[in-house]
């Protein structure tokens, strides 16, 4: 029998990581500067990676023979769990970095806690993907900083960007059932812990960058399968060769 | 890992029946015959060296072995099984890499020949060989710096001219591994194996 709970976190983790890989990969061949475009690949790449780890452990969790491409590519939307963050649209350079420093600063602390789970094949991808996504972290924190507190254009946008993006970024620290659950079994972190971290690093930058956090209710949904509609236009890319050529490979 | 027989208990004469677990976790009877020490089957250390002609596809100027990245050379059987660990989750070259190990060890004439993926402990820097390093620096790539605390921030040595004055020009390279740096004195770009 399927260990409901933890198949669902595995997904939630590989899910996070696949839909932000994919939709930082746009900006291949687009960034405003040569380094800028190869930093925002590779960061995709690291996503991409990561998510293979988490979705081949969902695969074996639900133990039905799903290996991680068949969750990548033959899922619907409503199958998907990751948070709505990660599925907002790319948006400007600005909206871009943006969404991903409010992610990374989840992302780390959280793969750090997660180092300690009870459950070893959790710790051990949790170990790999933890110094990477620190790496991101430090690379989004000092861009969003230079670019907040930069020139009016820049701090402009960068403030846009965050009235909209900051709602979404509760979701990750919000627990529900599947949390709890996983958090009483030491399979997870407490919630609660990650998310004074995750304010503490996300509040300290957006001081430095002169940006300030709005208030206002959180936006949730996904990480119970209650998604927006850009999922569908994302999976539409992700999804179509597999889709119109099922079992193609190269 | 469990059953996962170790490197040096792949050598002793397996017993006439025992179970081991597959790559996917299965446990599975290995078929009732010894395997003795063969007088004709090349040992670790022999593979390893074999492996040091296999090079990294993206730094062809280091082996995998000078990486670090094989953990375990071992024989399951009459199956040679080759642990390797990624260096980044999202490294394009880690695919390649198997299959060139793959393909290097069938030309020496192994038949039988499994690569797992090991994750655990994770793939830092430290792990490249002092070897390693010196090749890194001699093909114009500025060689990790083993960990330390604020190793980040030291100045990096240029590996064309020697000076330490330079500054990093991104964070990210041409490949996942490497940082864009230029050297301040002899004005060339470089690049830099972040330590990881």
């Amino acid at each position: 029998m399927t260990d409901t709970e933890f198949f669902e976190f595995a997904l939630r983790m590989g899910d996070n990581a696949l839909i932000l890989g994919q939709q930082v990969s746009a900006w291949c061949g687009h960034a405003p500067a040569l380094e800028e475009d190869i930093a925002l690949a590779n960061t995709a790449l690291d996503l991409i990676g990561q998510s293979k780890l988490w979705l081949t452990l969902a695969g074996e969790v639900e133990n039905n023979s799903r290996s991680a491409d068949a969750l990548a590519y033959l899922r619907d939307a409503r199958a998907f769990r990751n948070c709505l963050l990660v599925e907002q649209p790319n948006g400007d350079f600005g909206s871009t970095l943006m969404r991903q420093f409010l992610f990374d600063a989840w992302h780390a602390p959280m793969l750090t806690a997660l180092t300690q789970s009870s459950e070893k094949r959790v710790a051990e991808i949790a170990a790999k993907a933890a110094k990477e996504a620190a790496y991101h972290f430090d690379r989004s924190r000092d861009l969003v900083i230079r670019l907040g507190d930069g020139t009016g254009e820049s701090h402009e946008r960068m403030q846009r960007a965050l009235d909209v993006l900051y709602p979404f970024q509760g979701e990750l620290t919000a627990p529900d059932s599947v949390d709890l659950a996983l958090g009483a079994r030491g399979v997870a972190p407490e919630l609660a812990a990650v998310k004074a971290d995750v304010d503490r690093l996300t509040l300290d930058a957006l001081k430095e960058a002169t940006l300030t956090a709005p208030s206002g209710p959180l936006r949730k949904g996904g990480k119970t399968g209650l998604h927006s509609e850009g999922l569908g236009r994302i999976l539409s890319d992700l999804q179509f060769l597999q889709r119109a050529y099922p079992g193609a490979s190269w | 890992m469990t059953g996962v027989p170790t490197s040096a208990d792949a050598f002793a004469p397996e017993q006439s029946s025992q179970t081991m677990t597959d790559r996917e976790g299965r446990e599975r009877e290995v078929s009732a015959r010894r395997v003795p020490f063969s007088e004709d089957r090349p040992d670790a250390a022999e593979i390893r060296r074999w492996l040091e002609d296999v090079p990294d596809p993206e730094i062809p100027a280091v082996s995998v072995i000078d990486l670090g990245i094989v953990r375990d050379v071992l024989w399951r059987g009459d199956e040679l099984v080759i642990a390797v660990t990624p260096t980044y989750s999202g490294c394009p070259a880690t695919a390649v890499i198997a299959l060139d190990i793959e393909n290097a060890l069938r030309a020496r004439g192994i038949e039988h020949v499994r690569i797992e993926t090991r994750l655990a402990p994770p793939w830092t820097t430290d792990w490249i060989s002092a070897e390693g390093r010196a090749k890194l620096k001699a093909f114009g790539i500025a060689p990790p710096s083993m960990a330390c605390a604020g190793a980040m921030m030291t100045p990096l040595e240029c590996p064309h001219c020697g000076s330490a004055h330079t500054e990093r020009v991104s964070q990210f390279g041409s490949t996942p591994c490497k940082a864009q740096h230029r050297c301040l004195d002899c004005l060339e770009p470089f690049d830099h194996f972040k330590r990881f």
